[in-house]
């Protein structure tokens, strides 16, 4: 793959967003498979994917459809479980002071952890980010997610196992690329104090593991890992 | 069908506020200096966490457990992002780095 040079056409946006369709595809084509194994139909699993676009909300939606949750403990929880996306949001919505509202509103709707990712990697690298580019970003993220639940609900009859050709560990991929991404420049510039940030990240997420649910554990540990980071941050 | 789409508006309503309630705001808002010091950590720390609870088995009550395998299969993608500093790479890698595992340890 070249080097993307630029970042302010909407289809430059679309190739930024290539590397990750694959983690789209191999999630999105598990959760199709999942919706199908708890008895929805494809209408109904498009129609999940196009208005919660969320991939681990939609997981936990099928898991409480099939034990008949009422609808209070479902919307709850998937509050609950995208919760963390109000803190991406206020992380990158400054960047976007100067676009339109309703641009800034759209870029916000279609915002996920990988877009996100690949947005934040921009922003660190002091590309020339634009709204367009992010929209390119974003929809084809959006497609990318539908189109992967469609799928899966479709072949889901005919593949027994998607865990076996590996495919659900894109999405572990996809963040340790991710990950990678944000650390590299920390690590060799403050190399103590990421290194006291990732711990305190870690030993939180799976301290608060224990006592709540996974989905809050990751919302405490990110605070609890900035919070260290805004304390050591002129040490 | 009709009390399905209900209940995925519903949801999809919980999920879109806190997605696009800082973007509504930020243009009447401006951070204090420590907040924006604050939020410059967050790709860095969320990005860890996911990427660790991902490796996690979450048990009620309990201390989670590693998914041994899942963690050796990191590994492989660890080197191939160190070295080549591209996604696609990374995920191919990862994929069938664990496939492989898989089929040796099924």
């Amino acid at each position: 793959m070249q080097k993307i040079e630029r970042y302010d056409r909407f289809e430059d946006g679309v190739i930024a967003c290539i590397p990750t369709i694959l983690g789209y595809l191999g999630i999105g084509f598990a959760m199709g498979v999942v919706g199908k194994g708890i008895g929805l139909s494809i209408t109904e699993i498009i129609i999940m994917s196009i208005i919660v676009y969320a991939g681990s909300a939609q997981f936990i939606i099928c898991a409480l459809l099939a034990i008949h949750a009422p609808m209070t403990t479902i919307v709850a929880t998937v509050f609950l479980v995208n919760l963390r996306h109000f803190l991406m949001s206020l992380s990158v919505a400054p960047y976007f002071k100067q676009t339109p509202f309703l641009s800034a509103i759209g870029i916000g709707s279609l915002l996920t952890d990988e877009s996100y990712g690949v947005l934040t990697t921009a922003l660190q690298q002091n590309k020339p980010v634009t709204a367009k580019w992010t929209h390119g970003l974003n929809v084809m993220a959006y497609l990318s997610w539908i189109v992967a639940t469609f799928l899966g609900g479709l072949l889901g009859s005919f593949i027994p196992d998607p865990e076996l050709l590996g495919l659900d560990f894109a999405l572990v991929a996809m963040f340790i690329g991710l990950f990678l991404f944000q650390v590299e420049r920390p690590l060799k510039k403050k190399t103590k104090q990421t290194l006291m940030i990732l711990a305190t990240v870690i030993g939180t997420l799976v301290v608060c593991m224990a006592w709540t649910t996974a989905e809050v554990a990751v919302i405490i540990a990110t605070l609890a890992g900035c919070l260290v980071g805004t304390v050591t941050h002129h040490g | 069908m009709g009390e399905f789409v209900i209940l995925m508006i519903a949801c999809g309503i919980v999920t879109w506020i806190p997605r696009v309630v800082p973007f509504m705001f930020s243009k009447k808002m401006a951070f204090p200096e420590t907040f924006t010091v604050f939020l410059s950590y967050l790709p860095l720390c969320i990005l860890a966490a996911l990427l660790v609870q991902n490796l996690l088995v979450f048990r009620e009550g309990q201390l989670p457990l590693l998914k041994i395998k899942e963690t050796i299969a990191c590994l492989p993608a660890l080197v191939a992002g160190y070295y080549t500093k591209d996604l696609m790479k990374i995920v191919v890698t990862g994929i069938v780095t664990m496939a492989l595992i898989r089929l040796v340890f099924p």
